[in-house]
C-alpha cells in the first residue's frame, strides 16, 4: 500500500510540470517523435506491398539468390556496420574525442553510400530486365509501384542521412555542436537500419526465384 | 533534471564497446539464418513468412534496445513508443480483404 502510494506521488511529480518526465533532450524527444511517426509511414508502406502480394495471382519472385540476393545481404551487413560504427561514434562524442568521434562518422558515411551504390546497381538490373513502375514481365504490374516506392522512400531516408551525418560530422568536428547532437542523428541512422531489417526478408527473401 | 540526464547516459556507455559488437554480431547471425532459410527454400511462403518476421523482430528489439539506446532509457519513455507498435499491428485489419480480393479476382472469365 506504502508502495502503491509512493509510486502515485512519484508519477504526480513526474507529470505535474517543472520537471523533464523523460529525462532526455529537446532534442532527442523530437527525434523520437519523428521516428515514431516515420514508422508508421513505413509500416504503411510495408502493409501495402504484403496485402498487394495477397490479392495478386501472380506475385513476381524476380531474384535470383545469386546476384540479388547476395547483393541484398551484403547491403544489410554494410547497414548493420553502418550502426556499429555509429554507436561508436556516439560513445567516442560522450567522451569529448573530437577526432575519434570524425572518423567514426565518416565511417559511417561511407558505409551509407557503399549501401546506395548497392542498392542503384539493383534498381538498374531489374530496371534492364524491363521491370517499371506500371509493368513487369513477370507477373502482377503492382509489383513495379510498390518496390519501387518501398525501396525508394527508404533510399531516400539513407541519402538525407548521409547528408544529415555530413551536417554533424563537420559541425562537431569544429566544436560547433554537442554529443547530444551526434546521439540525435545516431538515433535517426539506427532507425533507417531498423526499417531495411524488414524490408530485406519481406522484399527479397520471401520473393527468391524457385 | 540535468545531472539526471547525463547519470543515464554515463550508466549506459560503462559496458563500453564490447557490448555493441556483441549485438552486432549477433545481428549478423540472425540474419545469416535468415539467408540461409532463403537458400534451402525448406518452407512454404506462410511458414517462412512467419520465421523471417520473428527473427526480424528479435532484431527490431535489439537494434531499438541497444543500439538506439531505448533500454538505458527512463520506463516513461518506452511506454510512450508502445502505442505505435498497437497501431502498426491494427494495419493488419485489411489482409482479410486482400485474400477475398483474390478470390473475387479468380472468378473472373
Amino acid at each position: 500500500m506504502a508502495d502503491r502510494a509512493n509510486a502515485i506521488t512519484m508519477v504526480a511529480d513526474d507529470w505535474s510540470g517543472g520537471v523533464h518526465p523523460y529525462a532526455i533532450s529537446h532534442k532527442k524527444l523530437g527525434m523520437w517523435l519523428f521516428i515514431l511517426s516515420d514508422s508508421l509511414t513505413f509500416s504503411a508502406l510495408l502493409v501495402g506491398y504484403s496485402y498487394v502480394r495477397v490479392a495478386a495471382r501472380v506475385w513476381p519472385t524476380p531474384f535470383h539468390f545469386l546476384p540479388s540476393v547476395v547483393t541484398a545481404t551484403l547491403m544489410t551487413l554494410v547497414l548493420l556496420s553502418s550502426s556499429l560504427t555509429m554507436v561508436m561514434a556516439v560513445g567516442a562524442a560522450k567522451q569529448g574525442d573530437r577526432k575519434k568521434t570524425t572518423r567514426y562518422l565518416l565511417l559511417t558515411i561511407l558505409f551509407g553510400l557503399a549501401f546506395v551504390v548497392l542498392h542503384l546497381n539493383e534498381w538498374m538490373g531489374l530496371i534492364r530486365e524491363g521491370m517499371r513502375l506500371s509493368s513487369n514481365p513477370w507477373g502482377s504490374p503492382l509489383f513495379g509501384a510498390t518496390f519501387f516506392s518501398l525501396t525508394g522512400l527508404h533510399m531516400t531516408h539513407v541519402i538525407s542521412g548521409v547528408i544529415y551525418l555530413g551536417f554533424v560530422a563537420s559541425n562537431f568536428s569544429r566544436g560547433r555542436s554537442k554529443p547530444d547532437d551526434v546521439e540525435v542523428s545516431g538515433l535517426y541512422w539506427h532507425f533507417v537500419d531498423l526499417v531495411w531489417m524488414f524490408i530485406f526478408p519481406l522484399v527479397y527473401l520471401l520473393s527468391v526465384k524457385g | 533534471m540535468s545531472d539526471q540526464t547525463t547519470g543515464t547516459l554515463t550508466d549506459a556507455h560503462e559496458g563500453g564497446n564490447r557490448l555493441y559488437f556483441v549485438v552486432w554480431g549477433v545481428l549478423l547471425v540472425l540474419t545469416a539464418v535468415e539467408v540461409l532459410l532463403a537458400y534451402v527454400q525448406a518452407f512454404s511462403v506462410g511458414g517462412m513468412l512467419s520465421i523471417l518476421m520473428v527473427l526480424s523482430l528479435v532484431k527490431a528489439v535489439l537494434i531499438i534496445a541497444y543500439f538506439m539506446h531505448l533500454r538505458f532509457e527512463r520506463s516513461t519513455l518506452v511506454w510512450s513508443l508502445v502505442p505505435a507498435v498497437v497501431v502498426i499491428a491494427l494495419l493488419a485489419v485489411f489482409f482479410p480483404d486482400g485474400v477475398r480480393a483474390l478470390e473475387l479476382a479468380v472468378r473472373q472469365p
